[in-house]
This record gives structure tokens, sequence and C-alpha cells, in this order.
């Protein structure tokens, strides 16, 4: 049992590490322990040594006395992260042996904040998956059910978090795959607001989806992460200097939290009065399951006995939002993963008879089917003559979308709550022969993620399955109000408990 | 049946900047292969471009010199395609909304004032190299090479509407456009090394049809001689293929300078989808008008504008004034030789320099910047032939003996060595010219007879006699004078 589980946030294992009543390498070395004896296949790659010195490193800034806020705490990054010292996969066979010569910013940023790094996690190959079984490293499993997924794509950073092998992790969210995995592993997760972490780095999915966020066991421990790893950054051009009249850089996320939880103490015994959260019908559809839908109501009421109210909005365009990004994301996917053909680095075919010939093995050898499926779809979109039918068509589509919440936003609330998936974790294997059956089940995150918007997900309760599965909370604030969303997240978890459960040790 | 010649130009200019036009490595060219390529360069996964100010900032200074709309708003999209040596399997480039749209070029072709309209000019990037020559791999076999040195260097694309008809227009617009990037000081204008190449889009009509005939495009023409040929190949070849029954097919064609001939790279049925879609890498290049405002005003004064000036202020033909500002270096020569010339002698200092002084550079293939004859010698030299010391024609020995470096190049103490002050006394010349008449009755009756021709023979003895030393003018008038 890892020694960080014995605390019960960030805050608290960093007092006990200043306060050198545990050591920096003590945690890493027995998380280290689990993650080895770990059967989640959670983990593609440790580099135990590696750990240790960055651990003995964040020892010797303790022993000064000046560490730096994560100093010691034990993390791990999602492989699509690129890192000079582990290998950085994807999780497919194309980067099979691939090491980066440099650090993604995201990685650079938390090595700098002193956390540790534990290694790289499972994920969906390229992030294009909601089960983790597009692994060619084989599927993470689910803490709570060996037999359930984790969701995806970030399948094995929520699973480490859940399963006590990692404080936190970081996860990339193009369409859910921070809030889904979290949502199904019984973690937090939280997708900040588009631009406001640096994409530098991040193996690229669809790039004007791509947003990186942390995944841990609550708000507060995402804020530790997230507000280190926000900011500007001069090798993004999509990276954001300003949001909203506030410099985008480490500490604005934090002071925003601050700021609201004052706001919150001082409202007295029912600290959200006021707070409109908006609810959308499009999310309470025939698709969504009772347990589910019981789940998110009962979140809800808790809520209004703090004082919030709610407010019956409408998304309409929610069902478009499926086509829309199954549009967008493939299209984006097939040119940013065309850089993989054998060329300069990663697999190449063994035998081929000319160039086109390499190239095209070299592609259907290193890809897994669904990523050979979304470069097709992709490259179909763009083609000459369907390109305005479906690319601009979705383009049009995705604007109304963002219009949709702004307009709920400017009229009627201030955050928008809902489900994160229609149904607890499916089973391995489940949607084998339907392989588009998932994309289906990626409804109620697709549309913040085309809006760019920030959402996380808490556990709010358990599904009524005989070995009962986490169901989580979507909360949806306007742009750049990260700080407020993890503020109002808290106070949820400060009157439940949802979060601290945990699975037992199997 | 009479044929029209239609053709547009595509020209590849590389700009001037240090670095990339998405990366930070360095554009110099000729280093080891793949030295000049970071992980942007050679798309390592989680690598992004980042736009290369300079290279925006020269393409602006292109659309103002060409009196162009500088788009307020464009849009960089990714080019799809697979080739080995283009690293992310796709190009960024502008495609529907580029930085410079419309302006135009004007230029002479022999006498004659011709202006062509340009489509646009856009921002991209160059690909890297294939080595297929010499290269051998880990084990020894023949192999390709791929060198990304090149990978990622500013290009800007300036693309003309199809209004040359004929090669030698074509060459003129070339030479003309190549002659502003580096007079802007944006392009290096080296064509050996690729910094300026061109692709002709070529097509046929018979006279006065009004419809385009199918085009091919010849891609990468890397010198004005081969530019002419091979548009020259490519019409005879489209001509004879029609007059003999045959129908044009839109190919892209390369050109063979030592066979003098183009041929078919591929067809238009085999060209590839291209898939172009914005690039969500870059947001949309906004350029605020304070921006191009300031490059305005940091820009030296156009070759088009000093064009105008020295037909409006000096008086120059248009055809002088348009030679002249082709290169900036010329062009201040110019102005400098002018500057010290009493008003209305620019005309001279024009001949001058395109003539007596272009011929020299020629001939010794050097450009203005080597030359040893300074623009202050040469005006010393134009002012002596105003003042009547010399004539034109000694002026011509003199300018040689310059060139030459005698007497430190200068003009004065040449004359002065050599004797070469003109004769303007007139009891001098009238001496000579008794002396011509009495030994020549024979020419003398001859022009009494009639014969203008034995006049100018006259005074060709009269020169002669005075080893071209005498007043032309004046010989002239005493000639007339004495033979009544």
């Amino acid at each position: 049992m890892p020694i960080h589980n014995e605390f019960d946030s960030i805050a608290a294992l960093r007092d006990a590490l200043r306060d050198r009543k545990v050591s920096a390498l003590e945690i890493a070395d027995s998380a280290l322990q689990a993650v080895q004896a770990s059967s989640l296949n959670a983990f593609l790659h440790i580099d135990p040594e590696l750990t240790r010195a960055q651990a003995r490193a964040a020892d010797a800034l303790l022993a000064q006395g000046d560490a730096p806020s994560l100093a010691g705490i034990p993390i791990a990054h999602k492989d699509v992260f690129v890192t000079r010292g582990w290998r950085t996969t994807a999780a497919s066979k194309m980067l099979a042996d691939y090491t980066s010569p440099f650090d993604a910013t995201v990685v650079q940023r938390l090595h700098q904040a002193g956390a540790v790094s534990l290694g790289k996690l499972n994920c969906d190959e390229f992030a294009m998956g909601s089960g983790n079984e597009n692994s060619a490293f084989g599927p993470t499993r689910n803490p709570w059910n060996r037999e359930a997924v984790p969701g995806g794509s970030s399948g094995g950073s929520a699973a480490a978090v859940a399963g006590g092998l990692a404080m936190a992790t970081t996860g990339t969210d193009t369409g859910g795959s921070v809030r889904q995995p979290a949502a199904l592993c019984g973690v937090s997760g939280i997708k900040p607001t588009y631009g406001t972490v640096s994409r530098f780095g991040m193996i690229a999915f669809g790039s004007s989806l791509d947003q990186a966020g942390p995944i841990a066991r609550h708000a507060r421990d995402l804020l530790e992460l997230l507000d280190p790893m926000s900011g500007f950054d001069e090798r993004d051009s999509t990276s954001l200097e300003d949001c909203d009249g506030v410099a985008n850089a480490p500490g604005r996320i934090r002071n925003a939290f601050d700021a609201a939880n004052a706001r919150f103490d001082a409202a007295g015994p029912r600290p959200l009065e006021g707070l409109r959260i908006g609810v959308p019908e499009e999310f309470f559809n025939e698709g969504l399951a009772a347990d589910v839908a019981q789940a998110v109501e009962n979140a809800l009421s808790v809520y209004e006995s703090l004082g919030a109210r709610r407010v019956a909005i409408s998304l309409p365009r929610t069902r478009l939002s499926i086509p829309a990004y199954y549009v967008i994301a493939p299209a984006e996917a097939s040119s940013n993963l065309s850089r993989y053909d054998g060329v300069r680095y990663g697999h190449r075919a063994q035998s081929y008879t000319d160039l086109a010939d390499m190239t095209s093995r070299t592609r259907a050898e290193g890809f897994g089917p669904e990523v050979r499926r979304r470069i097709l779809v992709g490259t179909y979109v763009l083609c000459h003559g369907y390109y305005d039918a479906y690319y601009l068509q979705a383009q049009r589509i995705r604007r109304m979308i963002a219009d949709d919440f702004q307009r709920a936003f400017a009229d009627q609330c201030d955050v928008i709550m809902g489900p994160v998936t229609p149904t607890a974790a499916k089973r391995i294997g489940e949607n084998r022969d339907d392989p588009t059956a998932d994309w289906l089940a990626d409804i109620y995150t697709l549309g913040v993620s085309l809006a760019g918007l920030p959402g996380m997900s808490i556990p709010c309760g358990f599904s009524a399955d005989p070995s009962p599965l986490p169901i989580g909370l979507q909360i949806v604030g306007n742009y750049f109000r990260e700080g407020e969303l993890l503020a109002i997240a808290d106070r949820f978890q400060q009157a439940t408990d949802w979060h601290q459960r945990k699975p037992e040790s199997k | 049946m009479e044929w029209e010649i239609v053709i547009g130009l595509e020209t590849h200019a590389q700009l001037s900047t240090e670095s990339k036009i998405f990366s930070n490595s360095s554009t110099r060219f000729g280093a080891a292969p793949n030295t000049q390529a970071n992980e942007i360069d050679m798309a390592l996964p989680g690598s992004l471009p980042v736009l290369n100010r300079g290279a925006v900032e020269r393409a602006i200074q292109f659309g103002l010199a060409i009196g162009a709309h500088v788009a307020p708003r464009s849009i960089f999209a990714r080019k799809n395609y697979f080739y080995p040596d283009l690293p992310k399997n796709y190009q960024i480039s502008q495609f529907e909304i580029p930085v410079v749209q419309g302006g135009s070029l004007r230029f002479f072709v022999g006498d004659e004032e011709k202006t062509v309209n340009l489509t646009r000019a856009h921002l991209e990037e160059d690909a890297g190299k294939s080595l297929h020559e010499n290269f051998t791999g880990p084990h020894g076999e023949s192999s390709t090479g791929i060198d990304l040195n090149r990978a990622g260097t500013p290009l800007l694309e300036i693309v003309s509407e199809p209004e040359m008809r004929s090669a030698a227009e074509a060459v003129a617009y070339a030479r003309t456009l190549h002659a502003l990037v580096v007079w802007l000081g944006i392009c290096d204008g080296n064509m050996q090394e690729g910094s300026f190449r061109c692709d002709a889009n070529v097509s046929v009509r018979p006279k006065g049809q009004k419809e385009f005939g199918t085009r091919c495009e010849i891609k990468n023409l890397n010198s004005f001689r081969f530019l002419e040929r091979a548009i020259q190949y490519e019409a005879r070849r489209q001509i004879e293929l029609i007059e003999d029954g045959g129908k044009v097919v839109q190919e892209t064609r390369l050109y063979d300078a030592d066979r003098d001939e183009t041929r078919s790279m591929r067809t238009k049925e085999d060209s590839d989808d291209y898939r172009y879609f914005p690039d969500p890498d870059l947001p949309p290049l906004v350029i605020q008008p304070e921006w191009v405002e300031r490059i305005k005003a940091s820009m030296p004064e156009l070759p088009a504008a000093k064009r105008e000036r020295f037909e409006s202020e000096l008086g120059l033909t248009g055809y002088d004034a348009a030679q002249l500002t082709m290169d900036r270096a010329v062009a201040a020569y110019f102005e400098e030789t002018a500057a010290v010339l009493p008003g209305g002698q620019a005309k001279l200092a024009a001949n001058w320099v395109l003539g007596e002084l272009s011929a020299a550079l020629n001939r010794d293939e050097i450009g203005i910047a080597q030359c040893r004859v300074k623009a202050a010698s040469l005006a010393a030299l134009i002012q002596r032939i105003i003042d009547g010391t010399i004539s034109n024609k000694i002026a011509r020995d003199v300018f040689a003996a310059m060139w030459d470096g005698e007497h430190d190049g200068n003009p004065d103490a040449i004359i002065e060595a050599r004797g070469l002050k003109q004769i303007s006394d007139a009891g001098a010349i009238s001496g000579m010219i008794d002396d011509v008449l009495a030994a020549n009755p024979a020419i003398v009756e001859e022009y009494r007879a009639g014969k203008q021709k034995a006049f100018n023979s006259l005074v060709g003895q009269v020169m002669k006699a005075t080893k071209g030393k005498a007043n032309p003018q004046q010989v002239n008038d005493l000639l007339k004078e004495k033979l009544g």
C-alpha cells in the first residue's frame, strides 16, 4: 500500500513532506512498488531510477525549506505527453520504441513545481477511444471491477488514481477523455478552457479540441495540479496570453478559487446562495440509464441544499455534437497522424516494394483499427467535393453549439450540470462488434469540447449493478471559470463522501 | 493559323529571414545535412509551429511594393500529401485567404511597356530535399537520404494572372519581380541556390479566341534562360500537337535543360487531392493597420516611385527610368551621378550609366558594388562633355582609361596627360579646314554637285587631322561657312 494513500490530500502530504515526517524517496519507492505489483495495466513505462532521482532532488529542496508546491508529490503522465526520460508511445505500436528528445510543457511545469513522476500511463491509442481498449499494450482495468473498462482515453490516468497508485495524474481531453474516465473510475477530473494549458509536447489528436487536464481524488487536489500546469506558452500558438483580462499564468486559477471560496464562506450556512445551476433537458434523454439519472438528481439536490437554484435550460444542438465532433476530430487527426510514416522515427514495415508501399504497410501495421478508422473518416470528409458538406457544415454546427452555451450563460445560469456518461462503465469487449456505439456515449461531453469550455467530473454515486460502479457529475462553466468550478465542486465534496470511497483492494 | 501563347507564372521567393518560418532553426544555405533541423522541422511528436514575424513583415513589404491589398486577416492551411522529404506529410501554406491579394508589376519588353496583374502572394514553408545520388544506406545498399535543412524555409509564392503572351514577356516579368524582391531585401535572389524559382503555366489558343486553351505547368525553372526556353519549347509542342489533330492534356511537366525539352511528370487525373483545411495549430494571421504603416515608413523608396520621379523630375524616358530602377545600387549610382550635373543633364547621365558603364560591368561580369569608376568620377567626366572640354567620342576613350585605373581614374588627369582637350580655337580649326579643302578638291566638287555624303567625308577628314579633338559642332559650322 503506497504511503501517499494515508494522506487525504496533496496539501496534507505536502505538510508531512515539509515537516520531514516522510521523505519524497519513501513516497516514490512505495508508489513504485505498488505500480509494479499492480494488475491494472495502468502504467506503460516506468523507470525506477529516474523516479528516484526526481524524488531525491525533491528531498533536497524540501531539506532546504524552500520547496515548490508539489515537491515530492507522486504523479504520473498520460503517455501522450512526450518525456525525455521515459518512452512516449501514445499507446501505439507505431511509437513502441520512441523516446522524445524534449519534455512537454505540462511535464516540464509539473517537474518545476517539484512533482515526482512515476512514469507513463496507459490510454487509448493516440487518445482515440473511450474505454482504454484501443491501447496497443492491452486494456487498463477499472479498479472497481476488473471486468469493466476504466473509460478513456485517459483510462490509465483515472485508474491509477482510483487504484491508489498515484496521488494525481495528467490526462488529455479531446471529446471527454478526462471527464469520462474520471466519472467511470470514481475520481475527479477537469478539462480547462481551450488555450489555457499548453499543447506543446502533447501528441496531437484533434488540435482544435485537445486540452490537457489533471485527474485526482477531489477538487482541491485538481487545483494543486491545474494551477501550475496552466499558463501561456510561446511554443504553442493557440495558447492564450490573457484570460478575460487576467494573465494566463500560474496563480490565476488559484486566486479565482480562493476568491470564490471566500465568497461562499461569507454567505453562511447556504454557501452557494444565488448560484444558478442550468440543467439541460437534452442531457436527460431516453439514452440515460436510470441509476445515472438518479445519482445526478441526488447530486443536484445536494447543491440545492447548499443554496443553489436549479434552472431548466436547453442546449438544442446536443445531439448534433456527435456528428460534428466525429467529422472535425477525425479530419484533424487524419492530418496530424500523417507524420507517422516510418521515414524518420517510429515503426517501419520490414519489407516493401516501393515508397508508397512502405508508407501504406508501415501505417497499416503501426496503427490499430480505431485509429485507422478515424484516419479514413477524416481523410474522406476533407476530400474535394465532400469538404463543404462535411467539414464546413460541422464547423458551422460547432459555432452554433458554442452559441447555445453562451446564450445559457448570458441569460439563465452560472454553471451547467448533468451526467458525464449515459451509463456506468461497460464491460471490457462489450461493443467490440459495433465500434461506433461508443461514439454515441460521448453525447454529454462533446459539446463542451466543441465549445472549448471548461468542464469537470466529480463522483456522485454508484450504479445499480451487483458490483456497483461509480457515476460522475459533470459541471461546466463559462470560459476561464476553472477556479469557480473547482470551488463549487469542492463545496459538494465538503458535503458528501463519494470522493472518499475506495475500491476494495483486490 | 496564328496562335497566341498565354503564360502565367508562379514564383517561389525564399524570404531572407535568419530562421525558419515556423521554427527557430537557421536558414543558412549549405550546412551539413540535417544540422539545421530541430524538432519542429523534423515533425517530432508533440512539436508545434510558431509563425516567424519576420516572414510576415517581408510579405507585407512585398504587398506594399506592388500596390496590393495586405489582408488584415489571413489563414494558414494544411496541404496534405505524402512525400518523404515533407516531414509532417502536410505543408503549411495559405489557401483560401492569402496575406497579399492583387497588385501589379510594370515593366518593358523591348520598347513596349507592359503591366501584369498579380493574383496573390502567400506565405508557406519549403520541404526538405531527397538525396538520391551517391547515397548508401547503413548496409552499403543504394538508398535515398533525406536532408531536412531546407524544410520549413520561408517562401513567398507569388502568383500572376495569365497575362503574358510570349516567353520574352514572361522573362521580363520574372526579371522585374526578381529585381523587386532583391531591391526590397526580402529575398537574396540567388537562383543557383533555389532562392528564386518559377513555375510556368503555358497554354495556346488561336489568335482572337477568348477561351483559354488547356494549360500545362512547367515546374521549378531556376534561371531566366531556362524559363524562356521551356516556354518556347512548350508552346511549340502544344501548337504542333494541336495542328496534328491532337489535344493538350492538363499536366505537370519538367524542363530538361540538357535536352531542351519538357517532359510529362504527372497528369491531372493522377494528381493529389490535397485536402486543404485551416491549420488548427495556427490562429488566423491578424495584421493591424499600424503594423503595415510602420513597415511602410521604414521601407526604401520603391522602384515604381523612383521610376515615376526619374520621369517627372529628371525628364528621363519611361524606358530609361525603368532600366535604371531594376537594381537599387544602379539607381543610387545614377542618382549620385546626376545630382552633381547641371539641371537638364540627367539624360546624359542615364545614357552613360545604361550605356558605357553597364557594358563595362557586363564585360567584366561584376556588379555595380565592385565598380572601380565611382559615381563622382563619372559625373566629372560627363561634366567635361557638357563644358565642351572633350567630345562624347573622346569621353569614351577617357572612360576606358578610367576603367583601367589610369591616373587613379581621374578624368581630368587622363585628359591632360593624353592631350585630349578639345580644340575650340576657331583660328586653329579654320587653318586645318583650309588644308583639308586644299588637299581634296575632288570631294569639294562632289559636294558642290549636291552630294551630302561628301560633306560628311570632309568633316571626317578634319576630325582625323585634329585626332578627334576638334569641337565637332564648330567644325560643321566653319566648314559650311567656307564652302559657302
